[in-house]
């Protein structure tokens, strides 16, 4: 085993091409599959080569991360300082401090940063400010912290302007961040899923099996798809009407292709909507984690608002459900 | 509980509290705020949108003059959802179960 983590004050040479494995990495890395493990060593990486002037960016030692800001630095000689992240992108590793103050002071002394450059300022991913103090670090360590752009793709902007536009500075959530998303949270709710879908076909049969598969897919594809387009404000609503519109077609079926009597049809039809919307709202409610878009203020009143009323729904569902089943058997249809 | 008003009427929507009095004008909050939520102003920097706040704190932590106060915490459903059915404290997720593929 190597002591990788232990870093020494050498310097890595690192190129700004992306290898067909580390293209595979990436893959399996968006999949969540050995989740820690698509980690770089910490320290200093050199990119072409870089001199006492050369520019310094800041990165974490997770693979995707790393790879982003070295593949947009095509063609330009520069340092690139990892941190220790713990394997952890730069956004989430700020909010745990991670990617923080402290741990871009001991990086700086670790890497004996001082005495290899002249150049006396860092760039750091924006995205990395919630962790850092930029006046701590000046002062503890005579380096100025910039902070770069959100995503690692305007740097040569960036670079080039010698500033940020406000709209480099904003993170958004269009289609492909939210496409991206979609292996992860279908491998997350796979599990559930097969199980369930298993043991429903067991207890209640075909349909039920199929509305477990129905709910899976419509949380962790449709949703994350359709996002923008939902109406209502909250994720948990916008998931509560996708909910409503998956469950229609199993309401459908209970009505038109039974031939039971109606009361018991339109009772049943009701109790599918109440049993399957409430669960793709709470896969919506769960997607929460997954952005950059919602405060823990809000998520809390998500929670305290929207998951008693998901209860009721399903256990509505429930009790009707187990009434049709008293009923038939008492003959009330 | 937090700082802000628990009254369901309140459209207390978010912590962050900013006192333009103590503000110097440096620019940071502006360009640390990944919603647009501070802009640069003449003299001061404007809280333009304070909807928009999602309580980063990258501008609570950067601010020199301590400006700007705001709760600051990931808005992990997951652990968050946990936490409220335990009735526990409320942590961030421990790894990077919610948001590891993030950039
Ligand atoms: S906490 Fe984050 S999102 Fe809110 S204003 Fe500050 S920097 Fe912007
Ligand atoms: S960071 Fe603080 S001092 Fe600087 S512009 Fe913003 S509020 Fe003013």
């Amino acid at each position: 085993m190597q002591t990788a983590l232990k870093s020494k004050p050498e310097i890595i040479p690192t190129t700004s091409r992306l290898t067909g494995r580390d293209k595979w990495d990436h893959f399996l890395a968006r999949c969540r599959y050995r989740r820690m493990s698509h980690i770089v060593s910490p320290g200093l990486y050199s990119l072409g080569s870089p001199g006492p002037e050369s520019q310094i960016f800041v990165s974490a030692n997770y693979t995707l991360s790393f790879d982003a800001l070295r593949s947009s630095l095509e063609g330009i000689d520069c340092y690139i300082l990892v941190l220790n992240t713990y394997g952890i992108n730069v956004w989430c590793a700020a909010g745990k401090g991670t990617f923080g103050t402290e741990e871009v002071i001991e990086r700086i002394e670790l890497t004996e940063l001082k005495n290899l450059v002249k150049n006396k300022v860092l760039i750091l991913p924006q995205l990395g400010a919630p962790g850092v103090c930029s006046q701590e670090v000046e002062r503890r360590t005579g380096f100025k912290v910039e902070f770069g752009p959100v995503r690692a793709r305007d740097i040569k902007h960036y670079l080039t302007n010698g500033k940020a536009t406000p709209e480099m500075r904003k993170v958004n959530f269009d289609i492909k961040d939210r496409a991206i998303l979609i292996p992860v949270e279908l491998i997350g709710l796979a599990p559930y899923i097969l199980v369930l879908s298993i043991l429903f076909y067991f207890i209640s049969g075909f349909w039920s099996a199929l509305a477990i598969a129905a709910i899976g897919i419509s949380g962790a594809v449709f949703f994350p798809l359709l996002l923008p387009f939902l109406p209502t404000k909250d994720f948990t609503s916008k998931g509560l009407v996708l909910g409503v519109v998956t469950s229609i077609p199993f309401a459908y079926q209970s009505i038109a292709w039974s031939d039971e009597i109606l009361t018991y049809n339109a009772i049943s039809a009701i109790a599918w909507i109440l049993l399957i919307s409430p669960w793709v709202a709470y896969i919506a409610l769960n997607f929460t984690g997954s952005t950059t878009f919602t405060s823990r203020t809000g998520v809390r009143r998500e929670i305290f608002r929207y998951i008693p009323i998901l209860a009721v729904i399903f256990i509505s569902g429930l009790i009707l459900s187990v009434l049709l089943g008293i009923g038939s058997y008492l003959g009330w249809f | 509980m937090a700082k802000s008003s628990s009254c369901a009427c309140g459209e207390s929507l978010n912590t962050l509290i900013y006192d333009p009095e103590l503000c110097i004008n440096c620019g940071l909050c502006s360009s640390v705020c990944p919603h647009g939520v501070f802009t640069e102003g003449d003299g001061k920097a404007v809280l333009s949108k304070y909807e928009e706040c999602m309580e980063c704190g990258a501008c609570q932590i950067n601010c020199p003059v301590g400006a700007i106060h705001v709760e600051s915490g990931v808005g992990c459903a997951a652990a968050m959802i946990r936490a409220a059915l335990l009735r526990r404290n409320e942590v961030t997720c421990g790894d990077a179960a919610c948001c590891g593929p993030i950039k």
